[in-house]
């Protein structure tokens, strides 16, 4: 067991026992704690067989579930990256007043549970919410209805890519974008030729973040979409549903495929930090 | 709250274009995504009155539900504090085959939903699960108990402690550590006088950002704790069930007080990063 940053001659060397010790602690309270629920997740899933597995999955509601949860992600991912970009552009390449205030407002989805969110927007587009009576009069249904869901899950997912891209474009500074623009190039042709070479891989580690929040979102989904069973249920309400109805083997069926998804974000994040 | 591009004192001097787009898309967005409906809670609390709002958050109910959520958030925060400066370190200083993927773990209940999570870990310490087949007979019960709604709020914020001190460790500059050995200073001396000072702001980072996640967390913790009023109901659970019953001011009241202790917490956290930053610079 050597040190990992070899540090210098006169560091202390670590003591074999407490370093043994240590990584057995570490490495065994991660099977615990990580390892095996993962672990169950996918024996739950399967243990009745392949067959029993896919009918599980290919329940119409649980396949219902499973196509709003994609369309959700669809819609949502695409604009949180445009939007990430944007953010990114301003905070990272202009100085302004408010800079600061402008973050941490865009941070608070990051610290404010996902049940206030979904609150928030009942107070707001609710029957009795502040634009109530208006979407009333104009027929507009947001709550209990796509647009509710998808707008909460932007709510939540909104800070994920600006968080991966921002810091790399500070890091990065702004030289090869002055240069490209004093040569000539159009706005469009500096991000497109210069900024976003740059930040491809912050900006896709971003987008599986964001993806696997807005496909795994749960509190604030369950205020507005009122759960409608085949209508309005996303896949982890769907799995709640099953759980309660005490369908234990449908509901990890339908936890197994969201699991598949946690596992690729990590694979793609060590992957990205060797390419770094 | 679809501000404009602000006229802004931007530098005399821009080279590069596409301010007031970029500034616009990113305000209007902010605007009706986050602050209008945020703006909509904190307008139905001013309709509440300060009157009625203290009598919702004394309720007995409310009371004991934001009195769990606080004290389980605290036994998670302990674990999760313990448990990510050991990952933290063990994954810095030492070499050991399998570690890489040690490390990708940790970023895997960050990953996986919450309602996942709640799942896999109710099953587990259900009376027919891995776990609580062991645990049961030894009269430990932890689904629909206090440490199942701690063990949901631990596991969904495992991370945050181990991600905010894994960098400050990693540019911790030996020469320090060497003057300690030098001057003859004992290795747990050395550990307690030299790294803790210089990793303590991360960890404090680390410690608040995960009680924040612990409060707020509710997917997990709404399969595992059996959500029996005044005993494991949590406090974001309660809002919901107001809201069910169309109780909005109770919802909204309880609500803005996780919000507030949101915003609290977010702000000690900035302010914690800053510190923790100072020390992340004098390393290299």
């Amino acid at each position: 067991m050597r040190p990992a940053a070899a540090p210098g001659a006169l560091a202390p060397r670590p003591d074999q026992r407490v370093a043994k010790a240590l990584i057995a602690a570490a490495v065994l309270l991660t099977i615990a704690v990580l390892v095996v629920p993962l672990a169950y997740i996918f024996h739950r899933a399967f243990a009745q067989g392949f067959q029993v597995f896919a009918a599980n999955i290919l329940e119409p509601n649980t396949l219902h579930a499973i196509a709003l949860t994609a369309l959700v992600a669809l819609l949502t991912v695409p604009v949180n990256i445009a939007f990430g970009i944007a953010a990114a552009w301003a905070i990272a390449r202009f100085r302004f007043r408010g800079r600061k205030a402008l973050l941490t407002l865009i941070e608070i989805p990051f610290s404010i549970s996902p049940i206030i969110a979904g609150i928030c927007y009942l107070l707001l587009y609710g029957r009795q919410g502040l634009l109530g009576s208006w979407l009333l009069a104009h027929d507009i249904q947001i709550l209990f209805a796509l647009p509710g869901i998808v707008m909460v899950t932007m709510f939540v997912t909104s800070p994920f890519v600006l968080r991966e891209v921002l810091p790399l474009m500070q890091a990065q500074g702004s030289e090869q974008e002055q240069a490209a623009v004093t040569l000539g190039a159009s706005g469009w042709q500096v991000f497109r030729r210069v900024t976003l070479p740059n930040i491809r891989w912050a900006l896709l580690y971003g987008a599986v973040l964001c993806t696997a929040r807005a496909v795994g979102e749960f509190g604030g989904v369950s205020v507005v979409s009122g759960s409608i069973r085949g209508q309005t249920n996303t896949l982890p309400l769907q799995i709640e549903l099953l759980f309660n109805d005490l369908n234990i083997a449908g509901a990890f069926a339908a936890a197994s495929t969201l699991t598949v998804i946690a596992l690729v974000v990590m694979v793609l994040k060590t992957a990205m930090e060797a390419r770094r | 709250m679809t501000a404009i591009a602000p006229a802004a004192p931007v530098r005399a001097k821009r080279v590069l274009p596409g301010f007031g787009l970029t500034m616009g898309v990113t305000l209007t967005y902010v605007g009706v995504i986050v602050l209008l409906p945020v703006i909509a809670l904190v307008l139905k609390g001013a309709e509440i009155g300060p009157e009625r709002f203290v009598q919702i958050i004394t309720a007995p109910r409310t009371r004991a539900a934001l009195q769990l959520t606080l004290v389980a958030a605290t036994m998670a925060t302990i674990f999760n504090a313990l448990y990510g400066l050991l990952m933290a370190w063990v994954l810095v200083r030492y070499d050991f085959p399998g570690k890489r993927l040690l490390d990708a773990l940790m970023d895997v209940p960050f990953a996986l939903p919450t309602a996942v999570a709640g799942l896999a870990l109710t099953a587990l310490f259900a009376g027919n699960g891995w776990y609580g087949a062991l645990l049961q007979p030894l009269g430990i019960e932890v689904v629909y108990t206090i440490w199942g709604v701690a063990l949901a709020m631990s596991f969904t914020s495992i991370p945050f402690v181990v991600r905010s001190v894994q960098p400050v460790l990693e540019d911790l500059d030996p020469q320090y550590e060497e003057a300690a050995v030098t001057l003859g200073a004992h290795r747990w001396t050395i550990f307690y006088r030299v790294i803790l000072p210089a990793i303590l702001p991360a960890w404090l980072v680390g410690i608040t950002l995960s009680f924040a996640r612990s409060l707020g967390e509710f997917g997990a913790v709404v399969f595992i704790a059996g959500n029996l009023p005044m005993k494991t109901e949590i406090a974001s659970l309660l809002a919901f069930i107001r809201l069910e019953e169309y109780d909005y001011n109770g919802a909204a009241a309880i609500a803005l007080v996780l919000l507030f202790i949101a915003l609290v917490l977010l702000v000690a956290s900035n302010l914690l990063q800053a510190r923790a930053m100072r020390y992340k610079g004098k390393g290299a």
